[in-house]
């Protein structure tokens, strides 16, 4: 992944009024600087510092919200710049986390519906957003584009927006990634678990709700279960986590149908298997590291 | 005991002092937009200030309590009635089991609270009682109150000529509800991104609160602002105020295509893809809570010492009010 972006040595740092600092990792997304941002995280959280309320490692920078009455902006700031040290300076650069497979019905009625009612304004009024999505990428149908979209991995950047909605980034090199506009104006209705598209990043909608990225198909089971009925959700009621590997599956209505009514029964279990990511491989050959991981899952 | 409700109002529902702790997973800190006129309300009734109260916007909810309760009403001035008889706002109040609470028009501000003794009882969420609707959890059922509800309310446990705490707040001490604010910000975060001019525009114009204002954010209409041209980052999008997606403060401003700022308040997205430019500091929040659509705003700047000056300065109002149970 020689074309990717650098990631500047030292971050930039800078206030969100009074209670939160803001830590700019690199200006361009990047698996490395995505890596820095939850390696700082991470350490931060380790170091529990009193007054720290909030850690919220995002794409390609991190957000610290503080109480300034316990813990003062400055004493901050240079606990954070310490940690931001260690983890340049860290020699191996590994991730312990889990593959997920996630099964998604790709060109479904439900987004496809929503997409038509928001079509007037749509940089392609005609077609539905896989057809634009295809043709932004110099692909030549909906289908190929459908095919690129599961056939590699994807690393969770950051969870956030609403609920539990992970941002999902190709682990693959910068020239091969999709890259799809937003939509012109943002929709006030997006089914939930509608799988997305704005800019280089997927995304899994949680809830229902506004939206603007372009809506590619739907998830079949939940990824925000507030109730914690099934399985997968027994310790926290928000499946995914930042490092999360993501593997998309196409199926089609019969199994999604299955794949709801085992949810319906409480019974359901995303197919997950823990990895270990390391980013040194990953860039170095994203191709070949697609598979390695791809293949942690074969067998559960 | 319980409220049981006959008309929910517009857009009721259970707050407290918020759900910190897990932005970082998108669920916002939610809690009182008008923390302040909350916690009066807390003091009034003889709570401690972490119960939960009902925050009523615009329209207010018609309810009758099945059991006596100590109940106030503080927040954006409205006409409380007990049983169609008028009452006084920000004063403790006795409501007799069967009475009923109802509301007339908003003179001003937005959002009123509704405090009773023992606090609004609904189960504690990641712990808090306040209401993320987008969620769908938290508060009464994860939503907005709707007609037939029956809210469980905590146990009255000091009759109302007991309550220790001041029966109203003095005049002075209750906050304003006036269509021209000014609110100070911090410049920050991506203000480098504005033209010079972008951001004094930012700093000196005249903005109007839009009606387009909830608990997710605030949006502002006023002069165009501009944005220096760039080659724009891997991942960002291609307008200029587009950043790669990233953690949004709370009061923090974006200027999508650079017209009508939008402020986030407490049930804000937790990231997105706007650069923001400043953000309100922590002391100003419950301003923006209180303006009413049309509301002429003033963002002026601060430093980050004037900023922790005003928040201590809140810090002491807010002591203020629970000095009788010290």
């Amino acid at each position: 992944m020689t074309s990717a972006p650098a990631v500047p040595q030292t971050a930039r740092y800078t206030w969100g009024g009074d209670e939160f600092l803001f830590v700019e990792i690199a200006e361009d997304m990047s698996l490395a600087a995505n890596f820095k941002a939850n390696a700082m995280a991470t350490l931060l959280g380790e170091e529990d510092i009193a007054g720290v309320t909030d850690i919220c490692p995002a794409n390609a920078s991190l957000l610290i919200r503080f109480d300034p009455d316990v813990v003062p902006p400055s004493e901050l700031e240079s606990a954070v710049r310490a940690l931001e040290d260690q983890v340049v300076h860290a020699s191996s650069r590994v991730l312990e986390t889990r593959v997920i497979e996630v099964p998604v019905w790709y060109d479904d009625p439900y987004t496809n519906e929503t997409g038509a009612r928001f079509r007037k304004g749509h940089q392609r009024p005609e077609g539905n957003d896989l057809d634009f999505a295809a043709e932004e990428n110099n692909l030549e149908s909906a289908a190929e584009f459908i095919r690129r979209h599961h056939e590699s991995a994807w690393l969770v950047s950051m969870v956030g927006f609403v609920a539990g909605l992970p941002f999902m980034f190709q682990i693959v090199p910068q020239e091969e990634q999709l890259e799809v506009p937003k939509y012109l104006s943002p929709r006030t209705d997006t089914p939930a678990l509608t799988v997305g598209h704005g800019g280089c990043f997927a995304c899994i909608y949680s809830v229902r709700g506004a939206g603007g990225y372009q809506m590619f198909g739907i998830a079949a089971a939940p990824i925000f279960d507030p109730a914690q009925r099934l399985e997968d959700f027994r310790d926290f009621m928000i499946f995914f986590r930042p490092g999360d590997i993501v593997k998309f599956r196409p199926v089609e209505e019969a199994e999604y149908l299955d794949i709801q009514a085992q949810v319906e029964a409480g019974a359901y279990r995303y197919r997950q298997a823990p990895v270990t990511f390391d980013l040194e491989r990953a860039l170095d050959n994203p191709a070949q590291y697609n598979k390695d991981i791809m293949e942690q899952l074969n067998g559960v | 005991m319980a409220f049981n409700i006959l008309e929910p109002g517009l857009a009721t529902t259970v707050q407290d002092r918020g759900r910190p702790g897990y932005y970082n997973v998108g669920i916002p800190q939610g809690g009182a937009m008008d923390q302040l006129s909350a916690e009066m309300a807390n003091s009034l009734v003889g709570n401690t200030g972490t119960e939960a109260v009902l925050e009523c916007t615009y329209i207010g909810p018609k309810l009758v309590s099945d059991e006596d309760a100590v109940v106030a009403v503080t927040g954006a001035p409205v006409e409380v009635k007990i049983n169609d008889v008028v009452q006084e706002q920000w004063a403790r109040l006795q409501l007799r089991a069967g009475d009923q609470l109802s509301f007339g028009m908003l003179s001003g501000g937005t959002r009123y609270y509704i405090a009773v003794q023992g606090g609004i009882d609904v189960p504690s969420v990641l712990g808090s009682r306040s209401t993320y609707t987008l969620g769908a959890m938290g508060g009464f059922n994860g939503r907005a109150l709707q007609a037939g509800d029956t809210v469980p309310v905590g146990a009255q446990h000091t009759p109302y000529d007991d309550v220790p705490s001041p029966a109203r707040v003095d005049e002075a001490e209750r906050p304003a509800f006036d269509r021209e604010v000014t609110v100070r910000v911090l410049p920050g975060l991506y203000d480098h991104r504005l033209t010079e001019d972008g951001l004094s525009t930012l700093l000196s114009a005249e903005w109007t609160l839009t009606p387009v204002a909830d608990r997710m954010g605030l949006r502002y209409a006023g002069p165009e602002l501009s944005w220096k041209p760039r080659q724009q980052p891997f991942g960002a999008g291609s307008d200029p105020s587009n950043i790669v997606d990233a953690g949004y403060a709370v009061g923090s401003i974006q200027v999508p295509g650079g017209k009508e700022p939008i402020i986030l308040h407490r049930d804000a997205v937790s990231g997105g893809g706007y650069a923001m430019v400043a953000t309100v500091i922590s002391a100003d929040m419950d301003l923006l809570a209180r303006s009413a659509p049309g509301t002429t705003t003033a963002f002026r700047s601060v430093s980050m010492d004037e900023a922790l000056q005003a928040r201590r300065e809140m810090n002491e109002r807010r002591a203020r009010i629970w000095e009788w149970a010290r």
